[in-house]
């Protein structure tokens, strides 16, 4: 929402483009291997993977532009490497803005200050602060200039069928209605997913009763990039209030209702104004600010029980809600448009079997009831359900005033790859490693390597991490990384003269070997592409 | 601890209780069990004290 004589797309740092529906009409009837519906920042993502493993896509968008407002803020460092591997993240780390720490207070009084993991060892920050128009816009750019994705604006699917091989999709525009085969669709349509409705899906979980504002406002405010956490302010007794900044001058609010507030009330104008005002007096500004953007968000987790129907795969909000605080929306999607990016691609190519798909919706299902735990424990600390659990929370808030070992309890549950542990396609983790290095379905630790990074010579592929110079095994689709033992990487990977780790395109170990043998590096390979032993 | 010991937290917990403001018993006292869980640090140990504390206690 915005304030009243701004429409929707009235901002004040962001020009909103227009864009037409397709024009040029004689092949849009023609069969894609891949349909994606939704180009929010998930199906996007799905189609620069897609497109980076070779594999052409339709891309359909019901709206004329990116969304409305600044809504998923926050991108964590292993969004910032899929950004990397579909070739779009210079422009991000351009404009977004890298972060680090995190300060919490309880009643106006700092009990916290916590530091995200960092080191010379990791290419990117653990956080950085963006606004999703320009997520949206820069992945937008990168699809411009990627000619295997056709993204076609104002574009409806309005029906979806399954056909022999494929699955038919009705599409509605400004111009008429068609129809367009595929051979495989995305749903990347969003947390309302009509998809999910047309195939009669339902998202289950639990709904938590915490609603937030959430609120943009631009004013030159001299606060570094410091996450802020107010528990119980003067501003909102008895609440919690969220700060971020963000590009431009722009600083996001989040501030939770009471319990006696309406939503249809704590949306109006005036009342976002007089709270955001509140807010800004126990931050100590006082300055001039401007009403940018506002909009009201609920601690849901909800997912879909499996994220296939045939040949259909749902991927981000058609698949799972999450709560806000720890910032998982807009991440864990991001991760879902890879994974199924990559194996479609490698379906669809003939370099792996169908069954590969399988694996899908158990590594992205699991990831997601899993941000579930962490975002739940968040949730309850956030915005306490019950009485007990208000009680302790208050309590531990108030013991953190005066000692130290409670205060994390106030920390985010932040972002971290979950590891695929029992996903179909990785290998069993060698138990001959000592504890700390990373084990088969995590995503690999980066470290320093010569000028760079250990994730700057992964292939676009599979990679073969080796620290024995002699481990050869050739397959089409398989770089080997020979490692010196002198490496930070040995360090971090726990390596001995015969170690070796085998890494797939979305940067997970599929497996390791503490002393490899090519006959089981190629059994894992086969095992992750989804083909039955040999 | 001796039965002394015993007597001179049970009224120094008294003393504490009526000097602080009357709703900030459950406060005060969520946050002591912190502390000495804490400095108790046997997790199992105190699950089984915040049990043992709720029983003959009336229940909803
Ligand atoms: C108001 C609001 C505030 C939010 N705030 C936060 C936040 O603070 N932090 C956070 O982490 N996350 C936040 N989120 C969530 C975050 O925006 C999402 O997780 C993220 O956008 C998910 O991306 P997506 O691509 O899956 O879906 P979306 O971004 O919703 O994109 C779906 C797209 O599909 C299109 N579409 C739908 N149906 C059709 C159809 N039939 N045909 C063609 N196109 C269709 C829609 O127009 C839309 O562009 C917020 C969401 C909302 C709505």
């Amino acid at each position: 929402m915005r304030p009243v004589g701004r429409s929707e797309t009235d901002s004040l740092y962001f020009s909103y483009p227009h864009f037409e529906p397709p024009q040029e009409r004689a092949h849009l009837e023609d069969r894609a291997p891949v349909a994606i519906v939704g180009a929010g920042p998930i199906g996007m993502t799905a189609a620069l993977t897609l497109a980076r493993h070779g594999i052409a896509s339709v891309l359909f968008e019901s709206k004329a532009t990116f969304n409305d407002g600044s809504r998923a803020i926050c991108i964590a460092r292993p969004s910032f490497h899929i950004l990397e591997r579909i070739g779009a993240v210079s422009p991000f780390l351009d404009k977004a803005l890298g972060w680090t720490k995190g300060r919490s207070f309880y009643r106006g009084k700092q009990i916290l200050e916590f530091e995200m993991p960092d080191s010379a060892d990791e290419k990117y920050r653990p956080m950085y602060n963006l606004q999703q128009q320009f997520i949206e816009q820069f992945l937008w750019q990168a699809i411009v200039a990627q000619p295997l994705i056709e993204l076609r604006w104002q574009s409806t699917v309005t029906g979806i069928q399954d056909i022999a091989g494929g699955m038919m999709l009705e599409v509605r525009d400004l111009n008429g209605t068609y129809t367009m085969p595929a051979e495989y669709v995305l749903a990347a349509d969003g947390a309302r997913s009509p998809l999910r409705k047309m195939r009669g899906h339902r998202l289950h979980g639990e709904y938590y009763e915490g609603k937030y504002v959430i609120a943009d406002v631009q004013m030159p405010h001299d606060y570094p990039t410091i996450r802020r956490a107010l528990f119980d302010p003067d501003c909102r007794p008895g609440g919690t209030v969220l700060v971020h900044k963000q590009p431009d001058d722009i600083w996001r609010i989040d501030y939770q209702l009471a319990d006696d507030e309406s939503e249809a009330d704590a949306t109006k104008e005036e009342n976002v104004r007089a709270s955001v005002a509140a807010v800004l007096a126990d931050l100590d500004y006082h300055g001039p600010w401007e009403l940018e953007w506002w909009s009201i968000y609920s601690a849901n987790t909800l997912a879909l029980d499996d994220y296939r129907d045939g040949r259909l795969f749902f991927i981000g909000d058609s698949a799972h809600i999450v709560p806000i605080f720890g910032v998982r929306g807009l991440n864990n999607g991001l991760a879902d448009a890879e994974n199924i990016g990559w194996k479609l691609a490698h379906v669809l190519t003939g370099r792996a079997e169908p069954a590969l798909l399988d694996s899908y919706s158990p590594e992205r299902r699991g990831a997601t009831l899993d941000v579930f735990a962490n975002a739940s424990k968040s949730a309850r600390f956030m915005t306490p359900p019950t009485r007990g659990w208000r009680l302790m929370r208050d309590a531990a808030l108030n013991l953190a005033l005066s000692h130290d070992f409670v205060g994390f309890l106030a920390k985010p549950r932040q972002m971290t790859p979950y590891t695929y542990a029992d996903s179909p396609i990785v290998a069993a983790d060698d138990q001959t490693f000592g504890q700390g290095s990373p084990v088969a379905g995590a995503a690999l630790p980066n470290a320093r390597l010569g000028e760079g990074f250990l994730s700057d010579h992964l292939g676009q592929g599979y990679t073969l991490i080796s620290f024995d110079a002699a481990l050869r095994v050739d397959l089409p689709d398989l770089v080997t990384l020979h490692l010196a033992l002198e490496t930070p990487a040995a360090r971090v990977l726990g390596a001995g003269p015969k170690t070796a780790y085998l890494v797939r395109p979305d940067g997970h170990i599929a497996a390791r070997w503490h002393d490899a043998a090519p006959d089981q590096v190629l059994a894992a390979f086969h095992l992750s592409q989804g083909r039955p032993a040999q | 601890m001796t039965p002394q010991d015993v007597e001179a937290v049970y009224e120094a917990l008294a003393r504490k209780i009526d000097a602080i403001a009357p709703d900030q018993t459950e406060p005060f006292l969520a946050k002591l069990a912190l502390l000495l869980a804490y400095d108790c640090a046997d997790v199992a140990r105190v699950q089984r004290r915040i049990d043992e504390a709720a029983l003959n206690l009336d229940h909803p």
